[in-house]
């Protein structure tokens, strides 16, 4: 009987496996086959005639690459320094100075950023970047990602931060170390791997994003590649499909090798599991 | 608590500080006070009320829940009754609870298909919105896409999803799109529970059940509030599903962040967008009050 039972667990362990592979690859699957396909097809297909023609095209649209290298990554890696840079700061500022409540400040800080966002919060702070003079500006769209992702951020960073054992700056400090090569000797040096990690998610994110590039960027020659991709649409409006997956690879691929990259080198999870 | 010398002295902390405050009085607090303030005025992008607003009290609210129409399609109450179901089916059913479920399953298991599964969700969590949308039309396709290849093979037929099944495949997706989170955060929570629970548990003969019931859910409940809390406003504020779907066919995807984009950036209505927002983060604020307050409520009793 409880042999039976455990045979049926184990299918019953397999069975959830398969549904939830095939749920969450098979979306995917096409965007990966389809690039090299000849004919555009909306159907997961070994591709028939295998080809590389379409990269070709898609690297002869000079709109839609330096959307690709330049205006995503100028946007990405500002937003990068911006929130990884401040973020670094006030967590430890937070962890490490005598802030009263700092854990529910941050908990607090995190929610209300979860109130104050998307299209809701897109109106006011379209009109404070049109009246600074920011709209169709990288400028603005980095100032705008970093306000965005900065909550999170030191929500992150300080949870990892708390992590780390304080005796070595304690014992720099008694040592007569000034308190700023503390900072930048001893304790930088133990924050990086939390750095990196709230680097690249900040990249991530601004690299992926639509609705901010959409709504603040005016000037074609600035549009990142989420904007970039309708390049691929014919002038009635319909897209060229076998050019819009070569090039939607070819935009997801950086993010794909950042994630790869953090999850062997750090480990990709939460510090410590978020809770109260 | 206990007491522990500070290592940054307090005016060196109010320094580091400084950065991060002016950000999120400018981008966060700023926003939010000024909103209440649009939301009274004819606010616009170009023409005469663009650089002079008049106070127009409370006629953008007043538009907002005109109750002779405010149910039809495209209007604000439709769009808050269709988010709200888009919210429950995709946030709450979807990903946290699918979320959890992953992280129990493989919980204290290791090897190459917890790797596998972790790294699909994970992709789909990260790739940009543009490429999700673009591969999520080609797998609804009704004659061609994956999805009802597989379903007409099971004999299931080919619904018509974009156009029949609207608001069911917007939740699907973002199902897909977010159960990472959910699945991360609820795995390294479990991480944390000590072994010596479940082997106690185990030498007293529990079954899988009772320990999930009896051990797990109830050491986990402030990570599922948080999770729950964070979820729904994500998914309550998510913009993505405009790239799949724009709202449509006929208003029937028409979520309020897409119905704001609407009246704000295409038709420029500030105002009337404003009044929106208000309204829209207030119910937030409501949401994230309630959960709160549970949160408060267990961590007293356990």
């Amino acid at each position: 009987m409880k042999r039976i039972k455990h045979l049926l667990g184990e299918a019953a362990y397999y069975i959830f496996i398969l549904v939830v592979m095939a749920f969450f690859g098979l979306p995917l699957l096409w965007l990966v086959l389809t690039p090299f396909n000849a004919r555009a097809t909306l159907a997961v297909e070994i591709p028939q005639p295998f080809t590389l023609d379409n990269f070709q095209q898609v690297l002869n649209n000079t709109f839609a690459v330096r959307a690709l290298v330049q205006n995503n990554m100028i946007i990405a890696v500002g937003a990068m320094l911006g929130v990884t840079l401040i973020a670094t700061l006030s967590a430890y500022a937070l962890s490490r100075a005598r802030v009263p409540g700092s854990s529910q400040l941050t908990y607090i800080l995190i929610l209300f950023s979860s109130v104050v966002t998307g299209t809701a919060a897109m109106v006011p702070i379209f009109l404070i970047i049109f009246n600074l003079g920011l709209i169709d500006t990288y400028l603005g769209v980095i100032v705008v990602f970093i306000g965005g992702l900065l909550p999170a951020a030191i929500f992150i960073m300080r949870d990892f931060v708390e992590g780390i054992p304080r005796s070595y700056e304690e014992s720099a400090l008694v040592a007569g170390a000034a308190p700023s090569r503390v900072f930048l000797d001893v304790a930088l040096p133990l924050i990086r791997p939390g750095m990196m990690v709230i680097a690249i998610w900040s990249f991530v994110q601004a690299w992926g994003s639509f609705l901010i590039p959409f709504i603040l960027l005016r000037s074609p020659e600035r549009m990142p590649a989420s904007i970039a991709v309708y390049s691929f649409y014919t002038e009635a409006g319909t897209p060229n499909i076998t050019l819009v997956a070569a090039y939607s690879l070819l935009y997801a691929i950086p993010v794909v090798i950042l994630y790869l990259f953090v999850n062997w080198r750090y480990g990709f999870r939460f510090f410590g599991g978020i809770k109260r | 608590m206990e007491q522990k010398p500070p290592i940054l002295s307090w005016q060196s902390g109010a320094l580091f500080l400084v950065p991060a405050f002016l950000f999120i009085a400018v981008f966060l607090l700023f926003p939010f006070v000024w909103i209440f303030y649009l939301s009274f005025t004819n606010q616009t992008l170009l023409g005469a009320n663009a650089a002079n607003p008049q106070f127009v009290g409370f006629e953008n609210y007043a538009r907002l829940f005109d109750f002779d129409s405010w149910l039809n399609r495209g209007q604000f109450g439709s769009a808050l009754f269709i988010t709200a179901q888009f919210v429950i089916g995709s946030a709450l059913i979807g990903q946290v609870a699918l979320g959890l479920a992953l992280a129990i399953v493989f919980f204290r298991r290791k090897g190459i298909l917890r790797e596998l599964v972790y790294v699909l969700v994970i992709f789909a969590w990260i790739i940009p919105d543009v490429v999700v949308a673009f591969s999520w039309v080609a797998f609804l396709n009704r004659d061609e896409g994956t999805f009802n290849a597989i379903l007409s093979r099971l004999g299931f037929g080919r619904p018509d999803w974009q156009l029949e099944h609207a608001l069911l495949s917007v939740i699907l997706f973002n199902t897909w799109r977010g159960t990472a989170f959910s699945m991360l955060l609820f795995s390294s929570a479990l991480a944390t529970i000590p072994p010596s629970y479940l082997e106690t548990a185990e030498v007293a003969g529990a079954s899988a059940f009772q320990k999930l019931r009896d051990i797990l859910l109830p050491l986990l409940q402030g990570h599922i509030l948080t999770d729950l809390i964070l979820i729904t406003l994500w998914t309550f504020n998510t913009f993505s599903i405009f790239l799949l779907t724009a709202g449509g066919p006929a208003y029937r995807t028409e979520v309020v962040s897409i119905y704001t984009y609407r009246i704000a950036f295409q038709f420029f209505d500030f105002g009337q967008g404003a009044a929106i927002a208000v309204v829209v983060m207030l119910i937030n604020l409501a949401l994230a009050l309630i959960y709160l307050i549970l949160l408060r409520r267990q961590s007293v009793y356990t």
